[in-house]
């Protein structure tokens, strides 16, 4: 992965721009040591490691502001990063790039139950919001798997999931609004509180923007009920097909559950061994339906999800009576990357989503690449949004073999595009699937999102070389190559 | 001026090159609904995208649907209906108010305005919806972005700049959205006579409970009587149930007593209930006030009645809650009111739109609220990119936009 070469005037400023930037983040904010900075070298996506320039722990808006003012004059790159469980590299450092750790950013603001929202600090976890406001019955419905770790400043850079989205929508569909901070220092606020703003839909732009448009510093999220109750169902197929047509047949009735996971063969056993779940062993594939919200809708949607999947050839089926074992159903999809982990030294997590209905024609691809590279992988799919994990199982300390299990994962993600789906659902493009945007964008598409940046950060300061393949300078990418129409088009119907 | 209307994607591309070789600008229109919504357009040339019709691709197993820009909603949801499918955020129909007479309108006008109804509570806006297109930029190039998957994180989300853009940022040829399964039955369950303040904190404790309100409206006496339901002259606090049966009898049983010290609540069944949040949906109600303009003003639902009170108007103004008091449909006399309504929102937080003016909207002040310098200064540099010399939709959004 080859990332922009450093600028060797700013790393001989080294000392000189920590000094500025102590003059803006007092005391301990600002980090020097290699010995410290070891800490910050790498994110979710460890196969990369850089040290970064420096990194600055700022705790106020104004402090985050003055700071970028300062490298946007100076032309200092920029690596926002939040709890750093990026799973694309979205966080990876550049050598001649300060990290902006927004980790002390770690405050609830408010939480509104009137109007079901809660205002927050980017630093604060996703699973810390659901824990502030579940005392009154509210949570936050995005739940992606790192959790318990990430922060919801990232979450909104990488739009961040999770296993109930079908239902309950990503990120993008969870904010109301945002504060953040432009790479000149500008401090701007999206929504708020109401539904809907006046002019470009700049909060939604920003969700998912990868730490590339500016630095978000306030989050308004909605909260929402408690659903009443959840239950789950877990239902074994001898086929990916039939349990494909499960997916299909359920949603065709008119059912959208909470959370709808498959998982095949090879992931069934590795979770099974791992937690005991009760998973059954002689299926190749499994599904966890789960159902929530009122108890009379759950209890008539559980029988008609449990005759569908008869009529589909499942081949086990069992409902949860209690809550206990519902979290049992769900504890071996929970603990699926670990299990998977205990049976490899390394394994290489893909994020691609696929229409669903493709799902057993890209199995069947992904069993004949397994073969070709001599690489086992397991699959865990979001059934419900097409969203495939597929886990490729490699040895680091095997030369040459990281290099096989990327270009593996490089083919699976080709493939997704190609059935109509996309490079990733989740996780982001970052630095992992940067290269494989012209698999999806040509370059007349890729102008158009790098002009998106233009508009932001016309220096190209934050967070470069990451989701795009090229950089382009907004001069060149301004230039208009008008060709002086001669009339007419005859072939357009005029009036 | 000529009208020029494209067939095709080609011809799309090909019409807007030529009005960028000639620097003169276009109006984009479909079936005209909207026209009079916002800021009226100046331009050269009509871009009608009309002729770009049609459903290109509908799985309904896979909750997907694309079809050219130009294809009518009446058509889509037709398409829909037949697989019990539906647009969840239940895009509105100005034409009634705007033209007089109900038009839909098509998928690339709704979408391009992010119109959203009542539904919008619970289900999100248009723009949550919205999954993929295909367009030309006021470069005259082809672009798309998206795809036909929900889940998708890959590049800028540029479906939520097109959303609620008002073609000032290209013309879109195709578009891709997402469906969803629509509910069997609906009810409303209404309370009587509540006072606005009481009317919002019952619309919050029922939306703050786990019942799954899916719409809440409060409509005020003056409107009620109105809505010509059984003769009802008084004001009506309506919350929307649906699912399948069993469900919402659960629920409504479990949302009287929780609201019982609100009085005693009734149910309204299909198609009653489904006529009346259409008729809420379209400000219908509205209407007979010809000469008086229409605001739509989006706050914190829990502001909405306190908001109300302290216009302290001298006149009868009408008005009606949607959103669970997020949403204020005002109508009001004469065309003066936005410094008013806009100076007071500056405390509760949200934005004030005005939707039809009484003088006609020319005159009018700014029909879409006024944005922040650095905020304006930023959409600014997003159209230069887009449109830099200004030929698509110049001025819609707001002078420079």
């Amino acid at each position: 992965m080859k990332m922009p070469d450093p600028d060797q005037s700013i790393m001989a400023k080294r000392n000189e721009i920590a000094e500025a930037l102590r003059e803006i983040v007092p005391g301990e904010g600002v980090i020097l040591s290699d010995r410290e900075l070891q800490v910050y070298e790498s994110d979710g996506l460890t196969a990369y490691r850089q040290p970064p320039l420096m990194a600055v722990l700022p705790q106020t808006v104004e402090q985050v502001s003055q700071v970028l003012t300062y490298c946007h004059a100076e032309g200092i790159k920029v690596v926002p990063r939040g709890s750093g469980t990026s799973l694309s590299g979205g966080a990876l450092p550049l050598a001649d790039a300060i990290l902006l750790c927004m980790g002390k950013f770690n405050q609830i603001v408010e939480v509104d139950y009137d109007n079901r929202c809660a205002v927050v600090q980017p630093g604060v976890t996703n699973l810390g919001i659901t824990k502030a406001v579940e005392g009154q019955g509210f949570y936050y419905a995005p739940d992606p798997s790192s959790q318990i770790a990430c922060s919801i400043g990232g979450n909104v850079a990488e739009n961040a999931g999770g296993v109930h989205c079908l239902k309950y929508g990503l990120t993008t569909n969870n904010l109301l609004g945002i504060e953040m901070v432009l790479i000149d220092g500008t401090v701007l606020r999206f929504g708020g509180k109401h539904l809907d703003s006046p002019g470009y839909d700049l909060l939604g732009l920003m969700t998912g923007s990868e730490g590339l448009l500016g630095v978000v510093t306030e989050v308004t999220v909605r909260i929402l009920p408690k659903p009443e109750t959840a239950r789950a169902l877990l239902l074994g197929f001898s086929s990916s097909e039939s349990a494909g047509d499960c997916v299909a047949a359920i949603i065709s009735e008119g059912i959208v559950p909470g959370g709808m996971e498959m998982m095949d063969k090879p992931a069934i056993e590795a979770a099974e061994a791992f937690v005991n779940a009760g998973y059954p062993l002689d299926v190749e594939a499994l599904l966890i339906v789960e159902l929530d919200g009122p108890q009379a809708e759950v209890d008539y949607l559980i029988d008609q999800v449990s005759a569908i999947a008869e009529k589909c050839g499942a081949i086990t089926s069992r409902i949860s009576q209690n809550e206990e074992e519902r979290q049992l159903f769900w504890a071996g999809r929970k603990a699926a990357f670990p299990a998977v982990g205990r049976l490899t030294p390394d394994y290489y997590c893909m994020d691609g989503t696929i229409p669903r209905n493709k799902l057993p024609l890209v199995l069947k691809r992904m069993r004949e690449m397994s073969e070709h590279y001599g690489l086992r992988v397991a699959n865990v799919f979001h059934a419900g949004d097409g969203n495939l994990h597929p886990l490729i199982m490699y040895d680091a300390n095997n030369p040459g073999e990281l290099e096989k299990a990327e270009d593996f994962g490089s083919d699976i993600l080709k493939l997704c595009v190609e059935v109509g789906g996309v490079l990733t659902g989740e996780h982001g493009v970052g630095v992992e699937k940067r290269d494989l945007m012209p698999e999806m964008f040509n370059e007349i598409d890729l102008k158009q999102q790098l002009r998106v940046k233009c508009a932001f950060d016309s220096k190209a300061l934050l967070n470069p070389g990451k989701v795009f393949p090229e950089l382009h300078r907004c001069a060149e990418l301004g230039r208009m190559h008008i060709h002086k129409g001669k009339l007419p088009f005859p072939d357009i119907p005029r009036f | 001026m000529s009208h020029i209307k494209p067939e095709n994607a080609g011809q799309l591309e090909e019409a807007v090159k030529w009005g960028l070789s000639q620097e003169e600008s276009m109006e984009i229109i479909g079936s005209g609904s909207k026209q009079k919504l916002g800021r009226a357009v100046c331009a050269d040339h009509l871009l009608d995208v009309s002729a770009l019709t049609g459903i290109t691709l509908y799985e309904p197993e896979e909750l997907v649907l694309s079809a050219r820009a130009g294809t009518s909603l009446i058509e889509i949801q037709e398409e829909l209906a037949k697989n019990n499918q539906y647009m969840a955020f239940e895009p509105m129909d100005y034409g009634a108010l705007l033209k007089g007479t109900p038009d839909a309108g098509t998928l690339g006008g709704m979408v391009a305005c992010n119109l959203s109804g009542p539904r919008r509570l619970k289900a999100g806006a248009a723009r949550d919806h919205f999954l993929g297109f295909s367009g030309v930029s006021g470069r005259g190039e082809t672009f798309k972005s998206g795809g036909r998957v929900v889940k998708n994180v890959t590049g800028y989300d540029l479906m939520k700049l097109m959303a609620g853009s008002y073609g000032t940022l290209a013309v879109m040829s195709d578009i891709t959205i997402k469906v969803l399964p629509a509910p069997l039955e609906e009810k409303s369950y209404v309370l009587y006579g509540l006072s606005d303040e009481q009317a919002n904190r019952a619309m919050s404790v029922a939306l703050n409970s786990s019942r799954e309100v899916s719409s809440a409206a409060h409509i005020p006496q003056i409107i009620s009587s109105k809505l010509s339901l059984e003769a009802e002259e008084r004001a009506m606090t309506l919350l929307r149930l649906e699912g399948h049966g069993p469900s919402i009898t659960y629920r409504t049983d479990k949302l009287t007593s929780l609201l019982t010290g609100f009085g005693k609540g009734s149910l309204i069944a299909d198609p009653e209930s489904r006529s009346l949040w259409q008729k809420l949906r379209d400000a219908e109600v509205l209407l007979k006030s010809e000469e008086r303009s229409i605001w739509r003003i989006s706050l914190p639902p829990a502001q909405g009645s306190a908001f109300i009170d302290s216009l302290k108007f001298n006149e009868q103004a009408e008005y009606y809650y949607d959103w669970a008091g997020g949403l204020i449909w005002l109508s009001l006399t004469g065309d003066h009111n936005a410094s008013l309504l806009r100076g007071r929102l500056k405390s509760a937080g949200g934005h004030a739109t005005l939707v039809r003016s009484a003088t006609g909207i020319e005159d009018a002040e700014s029909p879409q609220q006024p944005l922040e310098p650095g905020e304006y200064a930023l959409m600014k540099r997003i159209k230069d990119n887009f449109d830099p010399k200004a030929i698509l939709n110049p001025g819609r959004l707001y002078a420079d936009l």
